[in-house]
C-alpha cells in the first residue's frame, strides 16, 4: 500500500496531477449545474414579471 | 437521405428535453468508465521502463488534451452552423463549450507542467506544443471575454462564432507540433500510423479514460447548453410547462 502511494518516489507529482485533474472535472460539473439552476430561476422571474403586466 | 432528425435539434424545446434526458446518463457512464480507467492506470498498468511511475500522469493528461481539442473543434463547428443557418440552439451549444474547454486547457497545462519537472527537469519551456496549447487556453478565454463584453446576445453570438472559427487554425498546430518542430514534448503514443507505442496493458486504461472523458464532455456540454437555451427563451408555452413540471417534481 505504501509503495502504491509512493509511486517509486514520484508520489507528489503523480498524486498532485491526479488531484488537479479530478478536481477540475468535479468543478466543471458543479459549475454547469449551478448555471442551469440560475438560468431556471431567471426564467421563472421573467415569466412571473410577464404575467404581472 | 432524411435529415429531419437533425433539424429537430434546432427546436429549443426538443433540444432542452433531449439534453435533460441524456445528460445524467452520460455523466453516469463517464463516472463508471473513469473508475475503471483510473484503476487500470494506477494499479493494473505496469511501471514504465524509462519514466518509472511518473508516466501514470498520462492517464489524466492525454484525455484532458484530447478533450481540449475536441471541445474546441465542436465549438467551432456548431458556431459555424449557427452563423450560416442562423440557428439559435447552435449558438447556445457553442457558448456552452467554452467554459468547459477553458478548464480542460488549464488542466492540460498544469498536469503537463507537473509531468515536465521530473522528466525534462523544468516545469515550463517555450516549446511549440506547450505554447500552442497555451494559445488554445487563450482562445477559450478570449471567446468567453468577447461574449461577456457584448451586451446584445445576437451580436455576441456572431462575433464569438467568428473568433471560434478563426481559432481552428490552432488545432492542427497543437496536434502536429511535435512532428513539425523539434519539440521537447514526446511524440504521439496512441495515434500513430504504425500502431500504439505502448503495450496493451498500458494502452487500455488510456482508451477507457478517453471514452470516459468523451461521455463526460457530452454531459457537461448538454447541461450548460440547457442553461443557455433557457436564457435565450422569451417565455414560450413550453418553457412555462417545463418550469411548472419541475415545481411539481421537487
Amino acid at each position: 500500500m505504501r509503495e502504491f502511494f509512493d509511486m517509486s518516489g514520484y508520489g507528489s507529482f503523480v498524486w498532485s496531477a491526479y488531484a488537479i485533474a479530478v478536481g477540475s472535472l468535479l468543478l466543471n460539473v458543479w459549475m454547469a449545474r449551478r448555471q442551469l439552476r440560475a438560468a431556471r430561476d431567471e426564467a421563472r422571474r421573467r415569466i412571473a414579471m410577464q404575467e404581472n403586466q | 437521405m432524411n435529415w429531419v432528425w437533425f433539424h429537430r435539434f434546432g427546436s429549443p424545446p426538443y433540444f432542452y428535453r433531449f439534453a435533460g434526458r441524456w445528460a445524467p446518463w452520460f455523466l453516469g457512464i463517464a463516472a463508471i468508465l473513469a473508475v475503471v480507467g483510473l484503476y487500470g492506470g494506477l494499479v493494473v498498468a505496469p511501471t514504465d521502463y524509462y519514466q518509472s511511475d511518473v508516466f501514470r500522469i498520462i492517464y489524466v493528461h492525454v484525455p484532458s488534451a484530447y478533450l481540449m481539442m475536441m471541445t474546441y473543434c465542436w465549438m467551432a463547428v456548431v458556431a459555424a452552423v449557427g452563423l450560416i443557418w442562423r440557428i439559435k440552439v447552435a449558438h447556445a451549444v457553442a457558448a456552452a463549450c467554452a467554459p468547459a474547454g477553458a478548464v480542460f486547457a488549464a488542466c492540460v497545462l498544469v498536469t503537463g507542467m507537473i509531468w515536465g519537472q521530473p522528466t525534462w527537469g523544468t516545469y515550463w519551456a517555450w516549446d511549440p506544443r506547450l505554447v500552442s496549447s497555451l494559445f488554445m487556453l487563450f482562445f477559450f478565454l478570449g471567446y468567453i471575454g468577447l461574449r461577456g463584453a457584448i451586451e446584445d446576445r445576437d451580436r455576441a453570438d456572431r462575433a464569438s462564432a467568428v473568433l471560434a472559427i478563426v481559432g481552428v487554425v490552432n488545432v492542427p498546430i497543437v496536434h502536429f507540433s511535435v512532428d513539425w518542430w523539434n519539440s521537447l514534448h514526446q511524440g504521439p503514443t496512441l495515434m500513430r500510423s504504425d500502431g500504439p507505442a505502448m503495450p496493451m496493458s498500458m494502452a487500455w486504461p488510456l482508451l477507457v479514460m478517453l471514452a470516459a472523458y468523451t461521455f463526460y464532455f457530452l454531459a457537461i456540454m448538454l447541461t450548460r447548453a440547457r442553461a443557455e437555451v433557457l436564457r435565450r427563451e422569451r417565455g414560450g408555452t413550453w418553457l412555462r410547462e417545463e418550469l411548472a413540471r419541475l415545481e411539481v417534481g421537487s
